[in-house]
């Protein structure tokens, strides 16, 4: 019970801070991404602000055990591989498209519109298909 | 050069201020990595059983918390793109590529960087790279978004 009332206030406080950040608003990530246009900087300033408590909390969490979880996450291993690149790549150019990425395309459902919908439908849909993806890419072309 | 207010970039301070302690809270309650493609992928692909309520939480979080506050702002325009094949096309490629690279924005993005990862900064880079080329080639030298 306590984990599911934490996950709730942390995806409370999320989806909160994506909508007064104007995260939510296509134009303005596009905006950032636009730097050929009149670029908008407003996507640096969130992602400055969210890394400050967050850079706090890796290292409050350095030595100790989560509140109510078992364990923190370990680093992982720091291999750059192929699917990283390659689906990094893949997410960009989406979210170049539409101007949203998961989390806002999640915080958007409710006012955003059919097109929001469309979009997250598709996204899940690539969410479902992506472990046949990297199936068939490995097949294809077997990683290092 | 500018055309947005300063009072944007304030309320993007704000707002990211507010999603990194929502990350805090994740990782320093549950112990786990406020990632949203993963939280929604693992439910998607079944990956995330073990732990489904957790992620169903959290979602449920960012999905109610914009509602709740909706009546107190001025509507909310989102300016998406009404091209049907573009949204399609747009939501296959994140759900796929968030999927290969085992995270977005807020999990390579937000909690990555803030962690020093190298393959959190290394995404976060191929990403911003390729929705910085898609733009000027669909805005700016095609004209469709």
């Amino acid at each position: 019970m306590p984990r599911l009332f934490f996950a709730f206030l942390a995806g409370g406080l999320f989806g909160t801070g994506l909508f007064l950040s104007g995260m939510t608003d296509t134009a303005k990530v596009q905006g950032w991404l636009d730097v050929f246009g009149t670029w908008d900087p407003t996507l640096a300033f969130v992602m400055g602000g969210a890394i400050v408590p967050m850079a706090i909390a890796w290292r409050i969490a350095d030595g100790r055990k989560p509140l109510v979880g078992a364990s923190f996450p370990k680093p992982a291993e720091p291999k750059i591989g192929r699917n990283l690149v390659l689906g990094s790549l893949l997410f960009g150019v989406g979210w170049g498209l539409a101007g949203l990425c998961p989390g806002p395309a999640i915080a958007s459902l409710s006012y955003g519109g059919w097109p929001h919908w469309a979009f997250f439908a598709a996204m899940l849909a690539g969410m479902a298909i992506a472990p046949a993806v990297r199936t068939q890419l490995d097949r294809a072309v077997p990683a290092e | 050069m500018f055309e947005t207010l300063p009072s944007d970039w304030l309320w993007g301070l704000t707002g990211g201020f507010l999603i990194g302690t929502g990350g805090a809270v994740f990782l320093l309650a549950n112990g786990r990595i406020m990632g949203a493609s993963g939280i929604l992928g693992g439910l998607i692909d079944g990956s995330g059983r073990s732990n489904w309520g957790e992620r169903v939480a959290f979602l449920l979080g960012v999905f109610a918390l914009p509602l709740l506050l909706l009546p107190a702002t001025d509507a909310v325009d989102t300016h998406a793109t009404t091209n049907l094949p573009i949204l399609i096309a747009a939501g296959l490629c994140v759900g796929i590529g968030t999927r290969m690279a085992n995270g977005c924005t807020s999990g390579h993005g937000v909690c990555g960087i803030s962690r020093l990862s190298l393959r959190g900064i290394v995404a976060t880079v191929f990403y911003i790279l390729a929705g910085g080329l898609t733009v000027a080639l669909f805005r700016h030298l095609l004209g469709v978004i």
